[in-house]
């Protein structure tokens, strides 16, 4: 008898709480040995390097206030994606619905800019949830038509979208005044998010967005749905629900989430669109959105400790420090947890040896 | 004949373009034909790309060059194919944390001292590298109109691209190991009952596949632009995603895919030459709008050997057969 015939793997019926919780902490902790390790081997310093990373995201106002814009979008964006993950839709178009929801926004901003921001801000964001909501639903309509797969489609409206702005930089939008630079001009400051305790307005919309997502896919009809759609579809065709308007309702959700984010990161950061606006985060709201295993105040946690990690990339290069060492660490972290995900929903056990013969 | 001279030095600059882009076609194909969507292929060519360099730069010889990029392609995937296949975990969240990595870890190749103050970026690559993958013409053969200069005056690493694909085509349809690859795609659980190692397959070609992502991301970095820049490959290996659906998991279609592509980017500067007004934005927007139209027919007609394999993206666990 083999040593692999010997292991025995059996799914979990149900993990336990604190065992779950315990697990991850563990993976975290092995993560964060095994990138020092890389680090000492490298010839550099694992603690020097963990300290700056501290110190560089929250110890001063201004860091903490960066930081935390970094969160709000990360935060956004993972609660769009979650829905759409509870209901087994993978969009990992994010980052396509951010962009079409910041054009969105720059459209009415351009369209109106006399209007008084009380009115024109709601005006953009309201636009920004429409565009997101439009881009998320085009691959759900090809899904539900031709049964397509929507990985492959959310993923290919990224770069689209991508594309379009980048289109529109160089060309219809090009700022005359940029001194042949292709960019797009800045918005009018009517459309510019105001500030509120010294960090943009988008955190409170924010906040009230993770309430609202937490109430509504735990205590909702709406968000019973989802989970049943995303557990069988079958079982939710049965049970006499509309699939189609389901479906329809969160990927238009999911996306309109997206574009929100788009919506902020444009107006109270930029003041403008540029096809580098997202800085690549609607995948790495991905991964914070499934590491968060998809559930709201989680997600919160989780995008403030990925946004520390962005964040000190910048001043790990400004001490001459080599700022992908961001890039590997958040990949070694998530490799362990993903990897531990396995130790919670599953049991290992040992069979003894049996004698042959 | 003019004519005929500059379209044949067209689809020359063409082919160059679309060989990173051919090996990770073939490498993402061979994963996804097991059963693994693999999104980190960015990152496995960037590994590969940046490997590849300080290898190039520390060694100076091109075929130690070319397999260490392979070898670091293969070590990103083995982490993939670790946590996907043995793990069972997300293989979309772990492929997209893959090239997250990659690109870390080509960031930081790139900003490593060679020796003291000197860092791999400032670096060229050696001369005996350059010209082992130079341009060389095949006496005879180049001389045929058109596609001789296209075929036959090109770098050996561009023609070793195309070998690969075709024997990849052979490996996959025509040899018993193939057919089980392909079987292991298709349906794990019927594969595993007729006594093939499924675990060991879906290593096996997740790796390869990483090898020769790999290698292809080396291809910018040593042969093509022989000095290093920051993310090299350019998003070349999402391109790559795309173009493993637009030619339907086929590897003689992706050699096709491949220069296809090369032709659009070639085409965004030609068309400058010609003073035709399109955005070259809006070029670059045809591949992604062709793969969409493309899954969408396949899903349409349900030919059988177009189809993408059955399992893509689930884990295999026995016990759940």
């Amino acid at each position: 008898m083999s040593i692999a015939d010997r292991i025995h793997i059996t799914k979990r019926a149900g993990s336990s709480g604190w065992q779950s919780v315990l697990t991850r902490v563990l993976a975290i902790v092995a993560a964060l040995v095994a990138s020092g390790l890389i680090m000492l081997i490298m010839g550099y310093d694992p603690l020097e390097i963990y300290g700056r990373i501290i110190t560089s995201s929250v110890t001063s106002a201004r860091k903490l206030r960066e930081t935390l814009n970094k969160t709000i979008l990360l935060t956004v964006l993972s609660l769009g994606i979650s829905v759409a993950f509870r209901m087994k839709f993978w969009n990992i178009g994010a980052e396509g619905q951010f962009y079409m929801g910041a054009f969105g926004a720059a459209l009415v901003a351009f369209g109106f800019p006399e209007l008084h921001p009380a009115v024109l801000l709601p005006l953009m964001g309201l636009s920004a949830l429409v565009f997101g909501g439009i881009w998320a639903i085009i691959p759900a309509l090809i899904k539900l038509k031709f049964s397509t797969s929507e990985t492959l489609v959310t993923l290919m409206m990224n770069y689209l979208a991508i594309a379009f702005i980048a289109y529109l930089e160089s060309g219809p939008w090009k700022d005359p005044k940029g001194l042949g630079v292709a960019k797009i001009a800045m918005f009018p400051d009517n459309a510019s998010m105001p500030e509120v305790l010294g960090v943009h307005a988008g955190w409170i919309i924010t906040l009230v967005l993770v309430v609202v997502m937490t109430v509504m896919m735990k205590y909702s009809k709406f968000g019973y749905q989802v989970d049943v759609l995303g557990e069988s579809e079958t079982t939710a065709r049965y049970a006499g629900m509309n699939t189609v308007k389901v479906t329809l309702i969160a990927v238009a959700i999911s996306g309109g989430l997206c574009g929100l984010g788009g919506y902020m990161q444009a107006s109270a950061i930029e003041h403008s669109i540029t096809s580098q606006l997202s800085g690549g985060l609607g995948f790495t709201a991905v991964i914070t959105a499934w590491l968060a295993k998809l559930k709201p105040p989680v997600i919160v946690a989780v995008s403030f400790v990925f946004a520390m990690l962005l964040k000190s990339e910048v001043s790990l290069q400004a001490l001459n420090m080599p700022s992908a060492i961001t890039g590997i660490i958040q990949g070694v972290i998530i490799f362990f947890v993903l990897g531990s995900e396995f130790f919670v929903n599953y049991r290992i056990s040992f069979r003894k040896a049996e004698k042959e013969g | 004949m003019d004519f005929l001279n500059g379209f044949g030095l067209f689809l020359q600059t063409s082919i160059q373009c679309g060989t990173n882009i051919l090996f990770a076609i073939v490498g993402g194909i061979i994963c996804e034909k097991v059963g693994n969507t693999n999104l980190g292929i960015e990152g496995m060519m960037l590994m590969g790309a940046s490997v590849g360099f300080m290898t190039a730069c520390l060694t100076a010889n091109p075929l130690l060059a070319v397999l260490f990029a392979g070898v670091a392609g293969l070590v990103g995937a083995l982490i993939y194919a670790f946590i996907t296949i043995t793990l069972r975990g997300n293989q979309v969240v772990t492929g997209l944390v893959l090239t997250i990595f990659g690109t870390g870890v080509a960031g930081f190749i790139g900003n490593m001292q060679m020796s003291e103050g000197v860092t791999f970026s400032s670096q060229t690559v050696p001369t005996e590298v350059k010209s082992a993958f130079a341009a060389y013409e095949i006496p005879g053969l180049c001389e045929i109109p058109v596609i001789g200069k296209a075929l036959f005056s090109q770098s050996i690493y561009v023609q070793l691209a195309i070998v690969v694909a075709v024997l990849a085509y052979f490996y996959m349809k025509k040899t018993r190991f193939g057919l089980n690859m392909r079987a292991v795609g298709e349906n794990p659980g019927a594969a595993d009952a007729s006594g093939i190692n499924v675990a060991l397959y879906k290593y096996v070609h997740v790796l390869a596949g990483g090898f020769l992502c790999g290698i292809g991301g080396a291809y910018s970095s040593i042969a093509s632009l022989s000095q290093w820049q920051e993310n090299v490959t350019a998003g070349a290996g999402w391109i790559a995603v795309a173009l493993v659906i637009f030619s339907t998991w086929n590897p003689l279609k992706a050699i096709m895919a491949a220069y296809l592509f090369g032709m659009l980017r070639g085409l965004k500067y030609e068309m400058q030459g010609w003073g035709v007004q399109i955005s070259p934005q809006l070029i670059e927007m045809v591949p992604y709008i062709a793969t969409i139209v493309v899954l969408i027919i396949i899903t349409i007609r349900k030919k059988r050997e177009n189809q993408p394999p059955k399992a893509l993206g689930d884990p295999y666990f026995r016990e759940e057969r």
